[in-house]
Formats: C-alpha cells, structure tokens, sequence
C-alpha cells in the first residue's frame, strides 16, 4: 500500500505511506489510477508517513498533482511539500525557457517515399561501388610502391597471414574437398552403373574437382573464415582509433595491414586449392576403389586419360583472384566500420555475403573465358 | 545500524600474484567515498568485485546488509537495481540513442509505460545538465564531458541510492572537471546518494569526498579526508604531500 485515501465531505485526503522508490512504481501508478477525484473536490495530500521518496517517485506525485490541478482541483500538502517536488519544479522551469526541439521534417506522400528510397538506395550503391574501386585503386599503389623493398613488403606480417589463412585452414578444406568428391562420386556412380559407364566416374570427379569444385568451396570457405575475420580485425581497430594512431606515426595503414592481408591470401588459397584437389581425387578414388570395385592402378590409368595438364591449371588460376577478391571485400568493409558495435557487426556481414558473391560472379566469367578459349 | 556498504577480509588472487589481501573497508550512508592506489593496486578489481561482475577468492562484501559474494544469479539482480554505476570510459552502448542508454535499466527492471520512460529518461538527462537535444544522439557524436555525463544519467536511471563512479573526471579538462565535481555533490545533496568514486584527481577528492581508503600493500587504509592526509605511510605521504599535491595545494592557497 502506498496510498491511503480518506475522505472529509466533498474533499479527498491521500495519505502516502512507504517507499516510493523506483522499483515500486508500477504499483504505485496502479494506486494512484484508483484514485478516485470528482470533479470541483480538493485534494490534501500528507506526506509525513513516507518513508522514501526518489526522483521517480516524485515526479510520478507531481505528474499526479498536475492532471488532478489540470481538472480545476485545488491540491494542497499538508506539512511543506517533498524537496524533491522543488527540485523537479526548477528543472521545468529552466527547461520551459530553453528553446524546443526542432521540428520534424515535412512528410513526404507516399509514392514518392518509394521513389526516394529507391533513388537513395541507387545512389548510396553507386557512391559504394566509387569507394569500393577507391580502396582497390589506393591498395594498388600501395602495394607497388612497397615492392621496392623487401622490408616495407612485411614479409614476417605476410608469413603471419599466409599461417593464419592458409595452415590453419587444411584441416576443415581437406574434410570439404573429400567429402565433396565423394558425394560426386557416388551420385555419379548410380546414374552411370545403369548405362555401365562406370569408368567416367572418374572423368566426372576429376574434372569437376579439379577445374570448378576444388577451388570454388575452397574460396567460399576461406571468405567464411578469412574475409570474416580481416573485417572484424580492421572494423574493431578503426573503431578503438589504432587505425588513426597508424596515420598519426606517419605509417600507412594500407602498408601494414591491407596489403600484407592480400598477400597473405594470395599465396594461401592456390596452396589450400591444391590441398582440396589432391584430398578430392583421393576421396574419389577411394570411393571408386569400394563401391565400384575399380583397382587403383585403373582409376590413375583412366584419370591420365581424362584429363590434360590444363584441367588444373585452369582451376589453380582462378585461385589468386579469388584470393583479392575476399581479401578486397573484408578488409574495404572493416575499414569502413565507424562509431559503433553494431556498425561492426552488419559490415562483417556484407564482407562475407559480398565476397561470396564476387567469387561466384568471377568464377562464372572465367567460365565463358574458358569456353571462348576452347579450355 | 550496518554501514550501506561493508568489505571484509577481501582476498583477490590472480595466479601467482595477490592482488588483495584482507582488504577491509566501509561506506556509510551519505558518504562520499573516495578510492585511491597507485596504478596496478587493485582499485578496479575492489570495484568489479564489489559490483558483483568477479567472485574473490575470500572474504565478504555486503551491501545492505546482504552478503552478495554468495548470491545466486537471481538474486544478484535484485540487488543490481539498487545501485547505479558510471565506468570510466563511459560504456555507453554505442548502437543506441542517449535516450535509449538511459532507459535500457528502467525496460529491464521498471513496468513503465513508453511515455512515462521517455519523460523519466529526459528527466535524467537535464538532471545531470545535458541539453535536451543530446536525446537522440549516439555516442559517437559526444564529447569525452557528455559522455560521463550520460553514464551518470544511465547510473542513476533506477533513482539508487548507492552510486559507483569509476574515474568520473578523468580524461575531463579542468574545467570540466570541476564542473563535474559540482554536479557529483548537488545530485549528492538533493537526491541523498552515498558515493564510492575511484579517482586519482587530488581536486576532485579535495571537493567532493569526506572519506577516503587509500589501497596500500593489498589493504585499505581509511579515514576521514582530514585524517588520511596525516597518515604516516610513506606512499600515502608521496600521494598527498608529493610535488604535484603541493603545487595544487599552493595555488589553492594562493588564490
């Protein structure tokens, strides 16, 4: 109980007992609501048996005070009124003097809310993608002007990098590439077993890992962990302003942190692809040694046959754009993080889901290429 | 009558290294209580402790009465809400609003309706002498002052009683500074908090505290700011009487 009412004739006396804390306002608005105030009656209010009163507390008695005068009730404390009360009157008083919030801006019609945001939108990407070439354009001028010397081509930051992206990864890429040839294999191997054509089993895995599929998973998983991990990297340090100590001490930051991530990369994802493609041929023929019953001496006797020196090489190639690719997207997005955890978190995001992206449109392109070249 | 704030026997141990050992201190009702060490002493572990965020090793911290090192989850919280806290670097969260900074407590701990939150936080908000229109701003767009000013609004969201204050001055110019200092007394005064502030700013201790607990050899000395200036260890002596206290002190007198 926080309020006790009693009534003299027409007139209303509220007696506040307890604690009007903070934590207790709910029931105390509760009260207060089935406070019941006829029109023209006065209200007295007695304060001596509260035990505590806090800012939350008082405001909600003066808010209370301000609807019941509000109906032409005459309010009155018996005994002085709470400090707080005073406290709370002087801020408002200040507050009504100082000028109000601007006004919202004028709304806009409907339709051509649409039209604005679809033109915002248009214009934000275009802006983007300026910025995004910007990044490319700075990184590669950067990146020649350190090639005149070994020092400022961090090599000890590129070792760092190339262990990061690359040695780490082999466990999860060889466990990718296997299971990848395998499924190949074995949807293959039913559909063919029916035509006993069971022999380019291999031509299928072997073409599909070593020119599309190795490389391809390869980059995608290394987009997850790598191109992740460079804007998280870059994003929390513009955000704890080591970026700009960097600029500050006169170091470029692109020097030491883009361009040794790009590098790094670039020599890690052939390696990993080479990995995924010598882990995919084993896993199919392990499969064709087991379920077809193909002797090993015949799966690498028709795998000489199937295919060419090319097959992967044209698969290898694709590796180090790839490899920009991610590295481009994770470290443009984290450089651009700015002001706030969440701000983080959904760049981040764009660099993985970006950099997907761009690895899959690539890796179509070169598909024509290949075509046009009779690859 | 149990002092608000009471730690007994504290020991703290990281590895090898003995961080406190048997700290003992008390925070009555109405005080302002001022927590100085030497840079690696312990005050932010005492805090975190005290704020329940870390278990020490031994020993009994009580606040109101009740002994939190042992609480459960749940009842960590509902002591929570009774004290307030400003970090020193703010904390604030930075994906929301000052407005929003101030009312996530009361969404999590008060049944109150969205516009009685929203005066109550503006409310806090002029309290601690920001202009209404730093409301809708992130903290990214603030001032190193209006930051510790909004961690001030956001500690006190809850209207506690106990107020902690990590380093509440620093990083502040001067001025500022003492602006602050002010405001830490005037909310002191009208909305009756006893304060525990770590500082190392002689002035602020000189203008807002009545107690101070110096971290000394893993204990706490404490005593009334008179007092503690006479004290005879030699790191209190360095502390209050060093070449930077006296030129303070000077200019203090000189003025």
């Amino acid at each position: 109980m926080f309020v006790e009412i009693g009534k003299t004739g027409a007139n209303v006396d509220l007696e506040l007992t307890g604690e009007w804390r903070a934590l207790q306002i709910a029931q105390i608005d509760r009260e207060l609501a089935a406070v019941e105030l006829p029109a023209g009656s006065a209200l007295r209010i007695g304060t001596q048996r509260l035990t505590a009163l806090d800012l939350t507390g008082a405001w909600t008695l003066r808010e209370f005070v301000r609807r019941a005068r509000g109906g032409g009730r005459e309010v009155s404390f018996s005994g002085a009124p709470p400090d707080l009360l005073r406290l709370l009157d002087e801020m408002h008083a200040s507050a009504d003097a100082a000028p109000s919030a601007p006004a919202a801006p004028p709304a806009v019609p409907e339709h051509s809310a649409v039209l604005a945001s679809i033109g915002r939108y248009a214009v934000r990407a275009g802006a983007d993608m300026v910025d995004g070439l910007g990044f490319l354009g700075r990184t590669s001028a950067t990146f020649l002007r350190s090639l005149t010397s070994l020092k400022r081509l961090r090599p000890i930051s590129v070792a760092r990098h190339v262990y990061d992206a690359g040695l780490t990864a082999v466990p999860i890429i060889a466990l990718i590439g296997f299971l990848i040839s395998v499924i190949i294999a074995y949807m293959s191997a039913q559909q063919l077993r029916g035509l006993g054509a069971d022999i380019y089993v291999v031509d299928l895995v072997a073409i599909g890992v070593l020119r599309e599929l190795g490389v391809l998973l390869t980059s995608i998983i290394v987009a997850g962990r790598s191109g992740s991990a460079y804007a998280a990297e870059l994003g929390s340090m513009k955000l704890n302003e080591e970026v700009d100590a960097l600029t500050a001490t006169g170091v470029d930051p692109f020097e030491v942190l883009v361009v040794p991530r790009l590098l790094g990369l670039t020599i890690a994802l052939p390696l990993l692809t080479i990995i995924a493609d010598l882990v995919g041929l084993a896993g199919g023929a392990l499969l064709c040694r087991y379920l077809l019953d193909m002797p090993l001496t015949q799966f690498v006797g028709r795998l000489n046959y199937a295919i060419s020196p090319s097959t992967f090489w044209v698969g290898l190639v694709k590796a180090p754009v790839f490899a920009v690719l991610i590295g481009l997207c994770g470290c443009y997005r984290g450089m651009l993080v700015r002001d706030s955890a969440r701000e983080l978190g959904r760049l981040v995001t764009v660099a993985v889901v970006q950099a997907i992206f761009f690895v899959i449109l690539a890796d179509a392109l070169f598909a024509v290429l290949f075509m046009e070249m009779d690859i | 009558m149990y002092p608000l704030l009471e730690v007994q026997g504290l020991v703290n141990r990281f590895g090898p290294q003995l961080v406190h050992d048997g700290l003992d201190m008390q925070v009555a009702e109405d005080d302002v209580f001022g927590i100085v060490g030497g840079s690696g002493s312990g005050k932010s572990v005492l805090l975190r402790t005290i704020l329940g965020l870390q278990r020490p090793q031994a020993g009994v911290v009580r606040i109101a009465g009740s002994d939190i090192t042992h609480m459960s989850a749940a009842q960590l919280r509902g002591v929570k809400a009774r004290y307030g806290v400003s970090f020193q670097q703010g904390a604030l969260y930075s994906a929301l609003t000052v407005l929003q900074n101030v009312q996530l407590p009361m969404m999590e701990h008060l049944e109150l309706a969205a516009q009685e939150r929203d005066e109550l936080a503006l409310l806090k908000i002029r309290l601690v002498g920001l202009p209404v229109d730093a409301a809708g701003k992130y903290p990214a767009q603030l001032s190193g002052g209006m930051v510790k000013r909004v961690a001030l609004a956001r500690a006190l969201s809850l209207d506690p009683s106990l107020l902690f204050l990590d380093e509440p001055t620093s990083g502040l110019d001067p001025v500022s500074a003492a602006a602050f200092d002010d405001l830490v007394l005037y909310l002191q005064q009208h909305l009756r908090l006893t304060i525990v502030m770590i500082t190392h700013d002689l002035d602020t201790i000189f203008r807002t505290c009545n107690r101070v607990g110096v971290i000394v050899d893993r204990r706490m000395e404490s005593d009334t700011l008179e007092r503690i200036v006479d004290n005879p260890h030699p790191w209190i002596q360095a502390y209050f009487h060093g070449e930077r206290a006296r030129a303070r002190r000077g200019a203090a007198h000189g003025a």
